[in-house]
């Protein structure tokens, strides 16, 4: 079943185009990559998936639902929820507030403050600290839980493990992998190509706001998905075999 | 003994202004707006809670219990109609919006009540004459007394509606990172409308007892702005407590200032203003201005 539905979307800051024409579909329960290098519009695509950012044309719908004037605050109570690039936690407000603010939508499910806090054990004990107090990796912790606070039924991840150690990296991935395994469907932006094709079940490659390529991670090969990436000739182009 | 007295005095002026700054306060503090028809708005409170005295006679406090839910309403319907547009198109369009504002209020409270000079304290009963003579030089009035009990309400509720209210989270949230609030369900929109309400029912209830302690007229409006603005930048822009301390901090300038001149006082709060101002934004930077 289709859970989110991209068509046609067009981003605009000003005269820049961002998201040229992007057209893609998530089933319930798949986990896609959006992969690309900086400048790509893979975080534009992503907030406007969010509703945190106005599309200039273009479709987004979820669940059968069109979304696309629907204002981001409201998308959340649908069951979108966003995990901004940079963390983007409210600084003054403690690690609890942060989570409480964030249960506004109401959304019942199995997120809650205490499901939060017993997942990320680091973090409980910094529970009534301000959250700018928090280390990097917590505060990514922090991050993700406030989004899972609204028992989101598509969670969309914008580099989790920006500017973090290796070693919380994969403390990060494996409490998503724990929230995968649940039966979440995820669509995350990911610079570690790696980990990337690791995770997800499919990869979709963003040049310049356009797709260049997606499949299954598992049928790509490295080559095609690193040429795409830069934008390099395509291995077809080069007269080998597709 | 009557240096006692400047200060003890000093401490109920600050009050009053720290009442009057408050709303000013809040708004730039979630939103970044400084309302310049903050002071007007005040006085139009004052007039609101006039016109039910003049047509009850009922007791200035029971007219402001009245005037109180309209400038709620008032102050919602301000932000989702002037405010939230002129936010969209910049840092400069809100300034002028309010700007726009106080001269619009102003001359509606012209045309509505003539330039005829008012006052609520005979409104006020005996709360604007008593006082309590503690020596021949050091005296408590009662307005002062309720005026300081109001502030620290005021303040304090405040304080505890944004500490532990889920409302007020959100509104700290939104006043640090309003994109991030909406992506997390927040509606930035309804909760910079309820902040914009709370303000204006402070600043009417400033403008009360402006209207208890002395008199008000159409156009009083501005000078209680400035000492509003003085108050908040002199405790630190968007902070709360600090505008109670800024404000309790220009009272005593002013009445401190009394005392070396009558003439003096206003003056002397408006040289702690500039004090403040040089010392936090960057003297140097001033005096190299000066200097080019």
């Amino acid at each position: 079943m289709t859970l989110l539905k991209v068509e046609g979307l067009d981003c605009r800051y000003g005269l820049f185009q961002a998201v040229r024409g992007v057209s893609f579909e998530v089933a319930q329960g798949e986990i896609v990559a959006l992969i690309g290098a900086n400048g790509a519009g893979k975080t534009t695509l992503l907030r406007a998936i969010a509703g945190a950012h106005r599309p200039h044309a273009g479709n987004v719908t979820f669940d059968g639902e069109d979304m696309t004037r629907v204002p981001a605050h409201q998308r959340v109570a649908r069951g979108i929820a966003l995990v901004p690039e940079g963390r983007r936690l409210f600084p003054t407000l403690t690690v609890e507030e942060n989570l409480r603010v964030a249960a506004a939508g109401n959304r019942r499910g199995r997120w809650n403050v205490q499901a939060v806090l017993d997942a990320f054990p680091l973090v409980q004990a910094r529970r009534h600290m301000p959250a700018a107090t928090l280390s990097g990796g917590e505060q990514q912790a922090v991050a993700i839980g406030r989004a899972l606070m609204s028992n989101p039924r598509l969670l969309l991840l914008d580099e989790v493990s920006l500017g973090l150690a290796p070693v919380v990296v994969d403390a990060v991935y494996k409490f998503l992998a724990k929230v995968i395994s649940e039966g979440a469907t995820v669509v995350l932006v990911e610079q570690d190509l790696t980990r990337a094709l690791r995770v997800a079940g499919r990869v979709i490659c963003l040049l310049e706001g356009r797709v260049v390529l997606q499949g299954e991670a598992r049928s790509l090969d490295r080559d095609r998905v690193v040429n795409a990436y830069f934008g390099l000739r395509s291995p077809s182009a080069r007269g080998e075999p597709r | 003994m009557t240096l006692v007295n400047a200060i003890v005095q000093g401490i109920f002026l600050g009050a009053f202004y720290a009442v009057l700054a408050c709303g000013l306060s809040i708004m730039f503090g979630v939103m970044r707006i400084i309302n310049l028809a903050h002071g007007d708005i005040a006085v139009f409170g004052a007039y609101v809670a006039f016109v039910v005295v003049e047509h009850t006679g009922a007791s200035a406090f029971v007219a402001f219990a009245v005037a109180l839910p309209l400038m709620l309403v008032l102050g919602y319907i301000l932000q989702v109609t002037v405010l939230e547009r002129s936010l969209k198109a910049g840092v400069l369009t809100p300034l002028l919006a309010t700007f726009g504002l106080s001269i619009v209020i102003q001359n509606l409270l012209l045309i509505a009540f003539s330039p005829d000079v008012r006052s609520l304290g005979p409104a006020a009963g005996l709360l604007t004459t008593a006082s309590w003579h503690a020596t021949s030089e050091l005296s408590f009035s009662a307005l002062g007394v309720v005026l300081l009990t109001v502030a620290i309400v005021v303040f304090g509720a405040l304080q505890l509606f944004l500490s532990r209210t889920r409302a007020g989270w959100a509104m700290r949230a939104t006043a640090e990172d309003a994109d991030a609030a909406e992506l997390v369900g927040i509606d930035s929109r309804s909760v910079y409308a309820r902040a914009t309400a709370i303000a204006v029912a402070i600043a009417a209830l400033g403008g009360l007892f402006l209207a208890i302690r002395s008199v008000f007229d159409p156009i009083s409006g501005p000078t209680q702005l400035i000492f509003a603005f003085e108050a908040v930048v002199i405790g630190g822009m968007g902070s709360l407590w600090g505008t109670l301390l800024g404000g309790i901090a220009l009272g005593l300038a002013q009445t401190l200032g009394a005392e070396i001149q009558p003439q003096f006082a206003v003056l002397a709060g408006h040289l702690l203003f500039l004090a403040v101002l040089v010392v936090r934004f960057g003297g140097a930077r001033l005096t190299l201005r000066v200097a080019r």
